[in-house]
């Protein structure tokens, strides 16, 4: 009984089911957008967890909400506040990291930009009068009412951070990896790292469009995560990134729409649930080694 | 504006606030944990929602959610200082489930909960009750004598955490406890300032005072003076122009006050920041490196 009021409309006829989520344009849109999203945030996310940037990456996705909620103040469209806050973000971030604080300055340099975004958000959304129900989904998300022309954009951003990866994707791994030797190297590691937050601060802002700004990070930090607890090698566990985030994106989405549970519900869940299972498998596989390795320490 | 009663309980629930996140703010800046904080404040709103949707009263939620997931943080990583990724991916699926308590919460129980959700993410301070202020009042308290009962061990196990462990203080007990007792703070705190915006309160006065005192005890007192002025004034603007919300105005003050000691540090070493500037381009040691 339980499940039937949970999910409504969903039949154990797995074609008629997928026929039927392509069937609407809105959730035509929606996987579009979301194929896009899956994409970058996979890519990206990867060399966020790399760079061990998770707070800075939280912190750049927190600022897509105030831009969203100036842009709605000033009547501007959407994707201006977010890509144009993101932007500033990055280049904020970009500053504390640049001016070689502390381990512990930088965190509270961090947690206190990403505390006033917060607060600026919540100021725009209290001014704008409109309030209540869009506060929700800027927050946590919407992927109804997605138009063809956001996924133009979407696809248009997308493009040109993935050509910039493409370029950029060697160096930046080889300085992410090994900052000092690649700088000697005469690798532009600060530029880099610049670069990466720019490049970072596109992508949240387009996945917020879909999963809100309080859930981009789990899209940005849980694929990646569970990639590099698979595999070391790069590209490998980028490909592995980017399929976990489609696989958790597609199967959301879908579970989203026969039900009456909030699609970012089902995404965090899934990616998380992946995440858990390989730590778990890995924790048995890895358990042999690491008894031999013990008794080869005490023989 | 003390002789409306939401006032003056705003005005002494506000003052215990911030003198608790003061306290604590501070060690969680010299410990770098400030992300730990950031993660607590989305455990505080999914532990707020669960409670609502179970018919539990919210602020025991809040703070059942927010103890227990200092101290899992806290068994997550090793030495008691949890790994940011684990954090991350734990917290980002924390947050999704409170998505899941929400939904349920405003279509469950349709009138006048449509709002429960804001509540509990930026705080509602301006309607607090009697008890309400009771309660913050007594934890600050209780807080306070906890933290500086073990202040001193746990700057020593802080600063050098393998001389601390040699001289036979137990380090990882240490920051069990001190990731449970942040986990009340940021209980308490979500009542004032939400749950989103208690991580300005923990981060920015503490930033402050480490710019402006290296002297450890001199600048708890600082960190804790700062928080409180922040809410002071914070929640004296939010009166005076009644469409200000009042968290954020805190921690807008709260911030403010942060950038001000940036400046300050900056013109009271001004050779340290043309160092700084000349170095930009030059070989820097990145905080990850620091870190390892």
């Amino acid at each position: 009984m339980v499940e039937l009021s949970i999910f409504q409309g969903v039949s154990w006829n797995v074609v008629s089911d997928v026929q039927q989520l392509f069937s609407y344009p809105f959730m035509v849109n929606a996987l579009e957008a979301g194929t896009i999203v899956a994409v970058m945030a996979g890519v990206t996310g990867w060399f966020m967890v790399l760079r061990r940037q998770t707070f800075a990456g939280h912190t750049l996705s927190v600022i897509a909400f105030p831009g969203a909620a100036a842009a709605s103040l000033a009547g501007l469209p959407l994707a201006v506040g977010y890509f144009g806050f993101c932007g500033l973000g990055a280049l904020a971030l970009a500053g504390i990291a640049g001016s070689r604080r502390s381990l512990s300055g930088e965190s509270a340099a961090i947690g206190s930009l990403q505390a006033l975004a917060l607060a600026l958000g919540f100021l725009f959304v209290s001014l704008y009068q409109g309030i209540l129900n869009g506060l929700d989904s800027l927050l946590f998300g919407t992927f109804l009412g997605i138009t063809s022309d956001q996924v133009t954009v979407l696809l248009v951003v997308a493009a040109v951070t993935l050509v910039l990866v493409c370029v950029a994707g060697r160096p930046l791994f080889f300085a992410s990896v090994d900052a000092d030797v690649a700088r000697a190297a005469g690798v532009p590691v600060q530029l880099l790292g610049f670069g990466f937050l720019l490049v970072l601060g596109l992508s949240v802002a387009e996945t917020s469009q879909i999963t809100g700004a309080l859930l981009v990070f789990s899209l940005l930090v849980t694929p990646a995560a569970t990639a590099h607890q698979l595999t070391a090698r790069p590209g490998l566990g980028i490909a592995l990134s980017v399929a976990i985030a489609l696989a958790v994106t597609w199967l959301g989405l879908a579970l989203a729409y026969f039900s009456i549970y909030p699609v970012g519900f089902y995404v965090t869940s899934l990616a998380f649930g992946i995440y858990v299972l390989v730590r778990l498998g890995r924790g048995i596989l890895d358990r042999p080694r690491a008894t031999a390795r013990l008794a080869g320490a005490t023989s | 504006m003390f002789a409306h009663e939401f006032m003056r309980n705003a005005l002494i629930a506000g003052t215990f606030v911030g003198l608790a996140c003061g306290l604590v703010g501070y060690f969680v800046v010299l410990r770098a944990q400030v992300f730990a904080g950031d993660a607590l404040s989305h455990v505080a709103f999914t532990g707020a929602l669960a409670a609502a949707v179970l018919g539990y009263d919210v602020l025991a939620g809040v703070f059942v959610a927010t103890i227990l997931g200092g101290v899992l943080m806290g068994l997550l990583g090793d030495r008691a200082r949890a790994d940011d990724v684990t954090i991350g991916t734990l917290f980002a699926w924390t947050l999704g489930l409170g998505v899941l308590f929400l939904s349920i919460f405003t279509t469950q129980k349709s009138a006048g909960n449509g709002t429960a959700g804001v509540r509990v993410l930026f705080g509602s301070i301006f309607g607090l009750s009697g008890t309400d202020v009771r309660r913050s009042v007594i934890l600050a308290v209780v807080v306070a004598a906890l933290l500086l009962a073990i202040a001193r061990p746990l700057l020593f196990a802080t600063l050098d955490g393998a001389v601390a462990a040699a001289q036979g203080v137990p380090v990882r007990a240490l920051g069990l406890a001190f990731l449970a007792l942040l986990g009340l703070v940021a209980a308490q705190a979500t009542q004032a300032v939400g749950a989103l915006l208690l991580l300005g309160l923990l981060a920015a006065p503490a930033g402050a005072a480490h710019l402006l005192s290296t002297h450890p005890y001199r600048g708890l007192a600082l960190s804790a003076v700062l928080a409180t002025g922040s809410v002071w004034v914070g929640l004296t603007l939010s009166y005076v122009f009644p469409s200000l919300p009042p968290s954020s105005m805190i921690i807008a003050v709260a911030v403010g006050i942060y950038i001000l000691a940036l400046v300050a540090a900056a013109l009271h070493d001004p050779r340290a920041v043309w160092q700084r500037l000349a170095n930009l381009g030059t070989p820097a040691e990145s905080a990850h490196a620091h870190e390892h």
